[in-house]
């Protein structure tokens, strides 16, 4: 009997363990050959054949498929600087310049890999859209009200991920820090 | 008091080799995966554009919608694949990706370096058995080795503003995916 409890308890635990790793691991990504700069993380390695079996799993579980590296890299960014989450009712300035790159593109998604929804059906920016200051430095507005500039729509969604991405770029396994790839600030303001 | 701490250790352990067999074997149990994902709209050895992403639909995660996006979902059983994509005036690329998803080649307008790219699919095991010479005719062409025998090529083309994605979408429409008869 005292058997019996024994291997219950620990079958217990060990699917409580097994797959509540399982589960952290797939959602909220892994520190395997990611590059962090500031609040942006990029994992280039999953965009070849060197996948690591965890962001293996990731995929396909999501049903994502990851940027080739022959494509371009993607950088995710959840955070402000200081490391609060993005809030969509507040606003938020991305400034500064990206890293060499032919062209990037910078886009809004909800948690799950959705576009934000907003009235003005915009959804992201591409660098051949934004004006740009004197100095080649750029300021994009994410807000829920509607911003002179370059103003990306929130639609007052509680959280969201910005996705910068770089097209035919240096930047890839190789990158280590913010000197090889400097990367937008993200700056976090008045909430509405 | 032991005996409850030697059980707890038990499960612990048992629950680190659970959580690696559970990563290691999610790839092959998963229902929805890009490649099911994309089942039903494409068919097998031919090009589909897919709808651009919207808030209420898209067919993939993560799609960048600043890029219209074509897709050849492919099966090399019945041999190798040609693929030939027309390049746009803003920005092209192929990228192949195994039944998995995993992305295992991806080339750009500018890396293959002429007006049109033109590659050849093909398994590892087809590719041995081509003719010698039939290898050195083929020399300028590029040969893409799949790891499995089915999977997904994404052709996607460049529209710097929307004014432009109709461009983008035009160029997509004369991209070709078809099996070498």
């Amino acid at each position: 009997m005292r058997l019996l409890i024994g291997l219950l308890f620990s079958f217990a635990v060990a699917a409580m363990v097994g797959l509540g790793l399982t589960q952290f691991a797939l959602t909220r990504g892994t520190a395997f050959g990611a590059i962090t700069i500031g609040a942006w993380t990029a994992w280039p390695k999953t965009g070849t054949s060197d996948i690591d079996p965890y962001a293996r799993a990731a995929i396909a579980r999501s049903g994502e498929l990851p940027i080739g590296s022959g494509d371009g890299v993607a950088f995710f960014a959840s955070t402000d600087d200081t490391g609060r989450p993005l809030d969509g009712r507040c606003m938020v300035t991305v400034t500064g310049t990206t890293p060499a790159a032919r062209f990037w593109t910078l886009t809004l998604y909800d948690l799950d890999g959705r576009l934000v929804p907003n009235a003005a059906d915009r959804y992201g920016f591409t660098s051949q859209e934004i004006s740009r200051r004197a100095d080649g430095t750029f300021e994009i507005l994410l807000t829920p009200r509607a911003r002179p500039g370059n103003w990306l729509p929130t639609g007052g969604i509680d959280r969201y991920v910005v996705v910068l991405r770089l097209y035919d770029t240096p930047v890839g396994v190789a990158t280590r820090t913010a000197k090889d790839a400097p990367m937008p600030a993200i700056t976090a303001g008045a909430c509405a | 008091m032991i005996r409850w701490l030697l059980w707890l250790l038990g499960g612990l352990v048992l629950g680190g080799i659970v959580h690696l067999a559970t990563v290691l074997l999610l790839p092959r149990t998963a229902t929805q995966d890009a490649y099911t994902r994309l089942a039903a709209a494409a068919p097998v050895n031919g090009i589909v554009p897919l709808p651009a992403p919207t808030p209420d639909e898209a067919l993939l995660p993560f799609m960048d919608p600043a890029f219209a996006t074509a897709v050849c979902r492919y099966d090399l059983a019945s041999g190798p694949l040609q693929l030939r994509v027309p390049v746009s005036q803003a920005y092209t690329s192929v990228s192949f990706y195994a039944r998995s998803g995993v992305a295992y080649y991806a080339i750009n307008d500018r890396a293959a370096g002429r007006r049109i790219i033109e590659l050849d699919l093909m398994t590892t095991q087809q590719r041995a058995e081509l003719p010698d010479d039939e290898e050195i005719t083929a020399a300028d062409r590029l040969i893409v080795e799949s790891p499995t025998p089915t999977g997904l090529i994404l052709i996607r083309t460049f529209g710097p503003e929307p004014g432009l994605m109709p461009m983008a979408r035009r160029a997509l429409a004369s991209a070709q995916c078809r099996t070498q008869s």
